[in-house]
């Protein structure tokens, strides 16, 4: 074992190294980003003296370095700052910024829970979709089964996601009215409600993800099919559904978690269009409405729990992969 | 005896781009229960074709246009998926080339060993597993009781082969089809998976058919031998008849292959300065030593053979020599002058002297560069020539290796066959203009006359151009033909070296001997004779000692 070990802690390395520079790149970006908060908040008759003070009350007049590592520090001890927006407000309302009410943590928590459970939820169905119509495609690949799937799965990726969505709400909402179409979950729901609740979405996404997955299953299966090993479970009198999953699945998973981990990355960053049709209280709108507020915490804290997940998420492949491989697991 | 398999007029058809090919046309096969037949003939024959079709299987992209193949009055031809099925691995059994790639690397060795009896509800998972181990054991495998529970890639090639044959034997099968199981085993090895098979299809009386392009081999293993050339049946007869009497001049001249031998060439001139000098040399991979103190030298317009296993280090000096594997001790002398150890600090008039020809022509050649491209970048890196001198080097180099200019100057790799491939191969070091060319199991990958060919060519070359050739290789029967001084290798150090003729007679250091020994000869009695000499327990011992 000790090779996989040290090859994890490598990767483990690397990613954090990986997140280290995207906290700069982010950074940067995001102070590249034209007009800043004091300016948007006070208006175009703003006196120059307002805006220096904004400023300088939420430290923007110091020096970008200074601020990046301020900001870094606080992010490594999990005090993400504050929002400037939800510190206005408190400001304006002629108290002292309630500690609690403004945190960059306590605006996005909730929402990245929720994005988590319609991520969750969106992945335990498609992913197991996906690989078990990639094996019947593989399984009986040229016939009309696979050809069907195929154009299915091709033509829901390349609608667009809102008009999915729309299908979606006038067969199941509108039609039959089986699910509600609006997807306002909050807290103190019950598990089930919010589930209810959060179907159409998920449904919706996993219209989106599917294709990809379910067509890398087929082809890293069939790419396995010429070789020597499945030629001999054949002539060993097996059936093709156990030459595919016993003998060519396991040895094609690296290629199909890989992609697995890039769908479950986008579902949790990349789901904006679909939280605002189901009016769906995400991160990604959460985001949209901090960036056109210049609200650069929330912007930045944001920005690096995506780039946690992409890289995490990335990670656990990796690893995954290197566990499916045998010759690592099992050294001579 | 009652017939097993009956084959009448099979003909088979294999597409490429839009049209169907035949491959074999027309051959009829008969074999009676609990016997071997070996079919033998060139890459190209349709031995392994003739021998899957015998278990009603075609590859993808071939089907059978005609004929019957008629396994114990069942009509493989039209039978179902599902009869066919319930036939494989239970009455038919396959054992493929490459045990490596045909075991399936993410199951334990058992597993997979099990999964025929179990599928085809012939034995209990343990049941079969016991079985399994009392296989292993008849086989001689070490650690019966354990091996079964490695992975593939855990057990060494020769091992690997006889659990291959072990599996094939799990359901006892009436018929086993044995498709080249040696071709990739050194000869030492090769020893012990021949015994092993000889032994299990005498133990349970199986029907065998043995595909095989190695004729000393098949001479120890069938009763019949079926000559296939192109796809059609050339001559059929018992073993020791074919072997005495061969009627047709193909058979004749297959028989004829090795006679191919260069005189020995007189004493080398020890006050010459050697064009490549070994000195000395210990390299390492990582932390590991892989070569230990090798010395060898190589005189102008001589060619030494460096012989050996896999694993023994052959490659490694290869390398070394290149300066691709600088070594850790010691160093390389060229013309009397040392060479920097790295290639990187080389200049390019020493790269230039040193040219290598490598084993998979295929691999060696980009596949979308013509055939004059690939001469002329060397003409023009090394030489300096472009334009109509550059186009009048290659073709005078593509004379040279007997090819025609006009013709194969703008073909690309996929329009030539083997043998071709690895001429360019040959031309391609030739346009550096060198003094010494490395040659690294160049005929390995072909059939013999084609290697003939190669071999004659390379010598012809060497007469005319003053050439030195390191040549490595596993195949003694290459060393005979084509070596004029001999090193043997084991394990990373040179256990022996002197002239051929001194290499080929007696006495020889006990490596040599196992080494020379080992080689199939034509005679049928050779591996039994062998046996008995070497008691079969060596063979269990052998195979211990190269855990």
């Amino acid at each position: 074992m000790g090779t996989v070990t040290r090859i994890i802690l490598q990767r483990l390395a690397l990613g954090l190294l990986t997140l280290l520079v995207v906290s700069v790149v982010i950074f940067t970006a995001v102070n590249l980003l034209p007009g800043d908060f004091a300016q948007s908040i006070l208006g175009q008759g703003a006196t120059p003296e307002a805006v220096a003070a904004i400023r300088q009350d939420l430290g923007l007049d110091q020096h970008p370095v200074t601020r990046y590592f301020q900001w870094l520090g606080g992010a490594v001890q999990g005090d993400l700052g504050t929002s400037f927006a939800s510190a206005n407000f408190a400001a304006f309302a002629g108290s002292d910024a309630n500690a609690n009410m403004g945190t960059v943590a306590s605006t996005i928590a909730p929402r990245f829970e929720n994005t988590m459970f319609l991520a969750g939820v969106t992945a335990a169905i498609a992913v197991p979709l996906a690989v078990f119509l990639g094996v019947l495609a593989a399984l009986y690949r040229e016939t009309v089964f696979d050809r069907a799937a195929n154009i299915f799965t091709l033509s829901s990726i390349s609608s667009p996601e809102f008009f999915l969505a729309y299908i979606l709400i006038l067969l199941l909402a509108v039609l039959n009215p089986i699910l509600p179409s609006l997807s306002n979950i909050f807290d103190g729901m019950s598990f089930s409600e919010r589930l209810e609740r959060t179907l159409l979405p998920a449904l919706t996404l996993t219209l989106v993800v599917t294709a990809h997955m379910m067509r890398m299953t087929r082809a890293a299966i069939i790419n396995l099919l010429a070789s020597p090993y499945i030629e001999m479970a054949r002539l060993k009198g097996i059936n093709p559904l156990r030459v595919i999953v016993k003998h060519a699945l396991p040895n094609a998973l690296a290629p199909i978690i890989n992609v697995i981990a890039l769908n479950l990355a986008y579902l949790i960053t990349g789901v904006v269009v679909v939280e605002t049709v189901f009016v769906y209280p995400g991160i990604g709108q959460l985001f949209v409405d901090s960036v056109k507020l210049r609200d650069i915490p929330v912007v930045q804290a944001c920005c690096l729990l995506f780039a946690s997940a992409y890289i995490l998420l990335n990670l656990t492949a990796d690893i995954m992969s290197i566990l499916s491989n045998p010759r690592l697991r099992h050294p001579k | 005896m009652s017939t097993l398999l009956k084959i009448r007029g099979l003909k088979i058809e294999g597409r490429s781009d839009e049209t169907w090919n035949p491959i074999i046309n027309g051959v009829d096969l008969d074999l009676a229960k609990g016997e071997v037949l070996g079919l033998i003939g060139e890459s190209g024959a349709g031995k392994s074709t003739m021998g899957l079709a015998a278990m009603g299987y075609t590859r993808d992209g071939c089907r059978i246009s005609e004929g019957s193949v008629e396994f114990d009055g069942i009509d493989l031809v039209n039978a179902s998926a599902d009869v066919k099925r319930d036939l494989l691995g239970k009455r038919i059994a396959y054992v493929a080339q490459s045990a490596a790639a045909s075991f399936n690397p993410a199951h334990k060795i058992i597993d997979q060993h099990t999964e025929a009896p179990t599928q085809h509800n012939v034995m209990s998972k343990g049941e079969s597993a016991d079985d399994a181990m009392d296989l292993y054991e008849r086989l001689r495998l070490p650690n019966p009781q354990e091996i079964g529970f490695r992975y593939p890639h855990q057990v060494s090639g020769g091992q690997l082969q006889r659990a291959m044959t072990a599996m094939a034997m799990s359901c006892r099968p009436d018929l086993i089809i044995f498709d080249e199981p040696t071709t990739a085993l050194d000869v030492t090895t090769q020893i012990e998976v021949l015994a092993a098979i000889r032994k299990i299809v005498e133990d349970f009386d199986t029907a065998a058919i043995y595909i095989t392009h190695d004729l000393a081999v098949v001479a120890q293993m069938a009763d019949r031998i079926k000559v296939l050339l192109r796809g059609d049946e050339v001559e059929t007869a018992e073993t020791r008849e074919m072997l005495a009497n061969p009627q047709e001049d193909y058979t004749k001249s297959l028989w004829a292959v090795r006679s191919f031998q260069r005189p020995q060439k007189p004493a080398i001139n020890t006050s010459a300065t050697p064009v490549v000098s070994v000195r000395n040399v210990t390299a390492a991979y990582g932390k590991i030593d892989v070569l230990h103190d090798v010395s060898f030298d190589i005189h102008a317009g001589r060619t030494v053979a460096v012989v050996g296993e896999s694993g023994s280090g052959k490659s490694t000096a290869a390398r070394c020599i290149t300066g691709l594997l600088p070594p850790r001790i010691g160093h390389i002398e060229f013309d009397g002058q040392t060479l920097p150890l790295s290639y990187k600090q080389r200049n390019k008039d020493q790269l230039r002297q040193a040219q290598m020809i490598y084993q998979m022509a295929d691999t060696a050649l980009n596949p979308r560069v013509s055939i004059g491209e690939t001469i002329g970048r060397p003409v023009q890196f090394y030489m300096g020539l472009t334009g109509k001198d550059k186009r009048k080097r290659v073709n005078d180099l593509l004379e040279q290796i007997e090819l025609e200019p006009t013709e194969y100057f703008n073909r690309l790799p996929s329009e030539l066959s083997g043998g071709q491939k690895q001429r360019i191969g040959i031309a391609r070091a030739l346009a550096a203009e060198p003094k010494f060319i490395i040659c690294d199991e160049v005929t390995s990958a072909l059939d013999q006359l084609v290697a003939e060919g190669i071999l004659r060519l390379l010598a012809k070359l060497q007469d005319e151009l003053n050439l030195s050739y390191m040549f490595i290789t596993h195949d003694l029967a290459t060393v005979k033909s084509i070596a004029d001084e001999v090193v043997v290798m084991k394990d990373g150090k040179v256990v022996e070296q002197g002239s051929k003729d001194q290499m080929f007679q007696p006495p020889h250091h006990p490596y040599t001997d196992l080494l020379l020994s080992s080689v199939p000869e034509m005679d049928p009695d050779w591996l039994t004779n062998l046996l008995d000499q070497r008691g079969v327990d060596n063979i269990g011992d052998a195979a211990v000692k190269k855990m």
